[in-house]
């Protein structure tokens, strides 16, 4: 009997401390490529899941899951304008290193609630962890205040997104959210990671990609304009000149 | 109906684009002016990066030029002699707007100069043009005829030529240097220049009005041309998705244009041009003085 309670209390402190190699994540998405048409206008993807586990559900904390999906990433410049001479004019750049073209970020619950600090410095996760800014130049001071409006602009814009409790978590064993793609697109792979957090410690993660890219006539003319210029120049020279000639013989045709 | 622009790289409204293309055709018919100045700030507020926007805009008034100078030809009122100088000043005008245009856009400010060079010409056009028809239309009433031209200081000048079609005998030195400048403006701010060219043309070179409008069209298709290429080159910036749908837009409004302006009074007219081209200045100009909202602003990096 003792020896029986005991093998109790053994696995289940087993079971706690192999929790995290326990819960896996099995992902599955609506579509993992997304073709840039012409008449392309955003999408929508569903990404949902489950968590695969040997054994029952471990007690504790519930089950958290935070889904993220990045965009290329690309060094830019952020600028900010003071007036001078009466007229406001650039002054200051700050060059950020590494910033997602799109980052998405859908949560179970409050992000500081289902994700603790040092796991996100880990693993990267918040709108600014994931860019990476080195440093400015000595002559400005207050180089946060460029991230902080780089967020800004692109949370206005919805280039980035952080949605708090958009993830369905049902029975701890599934999980659904769907991620809005805006119509302004770059191309690129879309980096699509899943956590799942038991108090704030990511238990599991699991990393896929969403492949992003023009087709058709887009990628033609794209393609086109980067590797032949010249011709891609002279294709639009030719274009004009003849809807010029069109349009002047159609409307001679019209008069006589 | 949404359409994604490759080169441009946001998507928007195809009708939006055909309308606007509409509009401004009608306004060009009209008044007998390419339009860019009116749509290359226009694509600015619908979203269009303006590196597109301008080199875009010059691939568009190729099409509105060469389908206007095909009726002047016709006409034989395009002095193609004066049209040579005047493009060969505009030729170098052009490389050396792209330089500048390209530098500028390193060091972050090309987005100001494109402004400050609207707000100056816009305001200086608009005001000038403004004054002459107000005089023009009290002119009339008081029925006195116009003044005659007289020699200036232009006639001093060397390298004298003779343009037959103009029925003139000046210097090639002042048709350089209005091409010149008129090449820089295409480069940097997206057209043709026409809005430039006709007043230097009358008032400076003293050219018959008749053969101003097919001359200033036929350099403009050199210039503009060669800007588009420049531009599709250096800066890969030429979204052809983009002018396609605004010169099928402007041509049909051009057409349309044509047909109201012919009802209406060439002081009318020019008054009602000369608001339109103040008011695009003064939204411009209220954008550079006020604070703006956002005093950030997200560019590419400098290597790309």
């Amino acid at each position: 009997m003792k020896s029986a309670l005991f093998s109790l209390v053994f696995s289940i402190l087993c079971m706690a401390m192999t929790a995290a190699a326990a819960e896996e994540v099995v992902l599955g998405l609506s579509k993992d490529r997304i073709s840039i048409t012409t008449n392309f206008d955003g999408s929508e993807i569903l990404i949902f899941g489950a968590v695969k586990r040997e054994d029952a559900i471990p007690d504790g904390p519930p089950v958290e899951v935070i889904v993220t999906v990045a965009g290329p990433s690309m060094p830019i410049t952020v600028r900010r304008k003071e007036k001078r001479l009466g007229i406001w004019v650039n002054i200051d750049a700050v060059e950020v290193d590494r910033a997602p073209s799109f980052y998405a970020v859908h949560t179970s619950g409050p992000l500081n609630e289902v994700l603790k600090d040092i796991e996100d410095l880990r693993h990267k996760i918040s709108v600014p962890r994931a860019i990476r800014s080195v440093g400015a130049p000595d002559n400005i001071q207050d180089s946060m205040s460029f991230t902080e409006a780089l967020i800004r602009i692109r949370e206005n814009s919805e280039i980035y997104q952080l949605r708090e409790g958009s993830v369905t978590v049902d029975e701890q064993t599934l999980f659904r959210t769907a991620v809005r793609l805006p119509a302004a697109l770059t191309e690129g792979d879309y980096a699509t990671r899943i956590f799942l957090t038991r108090g704030g410690d990511v238990v599991s993660s699991f990393e896929t990609s969403i492949d992003v890219e023009k087709v058709g006539l887009e990628r033609w003319l794209f393609e086109l304009s980067r590797q032949q210029p010249l011709i891609y120049g002279l294709m639009s020279l030719a274009i004009a000149i003849f809807a010029g000639w069109a349009a002047s013989a159609v409307f001679r045709f019209i008069k006589a | 109906m949404q359409i994604y622009l490759p080169i441009a790289e946001v998507s928007v409204n195809a009708f939006l684009l055909l309308g606007l293309g509409g509009i401004v055709g009608v306004l060009s018919g009209m008044f007998g002016v390419g339009g860019g100045f009116l749509m290359t700030p226009l694509l600015f507020f619908i979203g269009i990066p303006p590196a597109v926007a301008v080199a875009t805009e010059a691939n568009q008034i190729v099409a509105s030029s060469f389908s206007g100078v095909l009726a002047h030809l016709k006409r034989k009122t395009v002095d193609l002699k004066m049209g040579t100088v005047l493009l060969i000043g505009g030729l170098v005008g052009a490389a050396l707007g792209v330089v500048v245009f390209n530098y500028l856009k390193s060091q972050g400010q090309v987005d100001l100069l494109v402004k400050l060079c609207y707000v100056v010409f816009l305001g200086i056009i608009g005001s000038l043009m403004f004054i002459e028809s107000l005089n023009a239309i009290r002119k009339t009433k008081s029925g006195k005829p116009p003044p005659r031209k007289k020699h200036n200081w232009i006639h001093g000048l060397p390298f004298k030529m003779r343009f037959r079609v103009s029925g003139l005998y000046i210097s090639v030195i002042p048709p350089l240097l209005v091409g010149v400048s008129v090449g820089v403006l295409a480069a940097i701010m997206g057209v043709g220049g026409g809005f430039i060219m006709v007043p230097a043309m009358i008032y400076l070179l003293g050219m018959p009005t008749k053969v101003v409008v097919g001359t200033s069209l036929f350099q403009i298709i050199f210039v503009t041309a060669f800007t588009t290429l420049l531009h599709a080159t250096t800066n890969y910036t030429v979204d052809i998705v983009l002018a396609v749908l605004l010169l099928v837009g402007g041509v049909i409004g051009a057409q349309i244009g044509t047909r109201i302006g012919v009802k209406m009074k060439a002081e009318q007219l020019r008054i009602l041009l000369a608001l339109l081209v103040l008011v695009v200045c003064g939204k411009l100009a209220l954008d550079l003085l006020l604070q703006p909202s956002e005093l950030y602003s997200i560019g590419a990096s400098g290597g790309h």
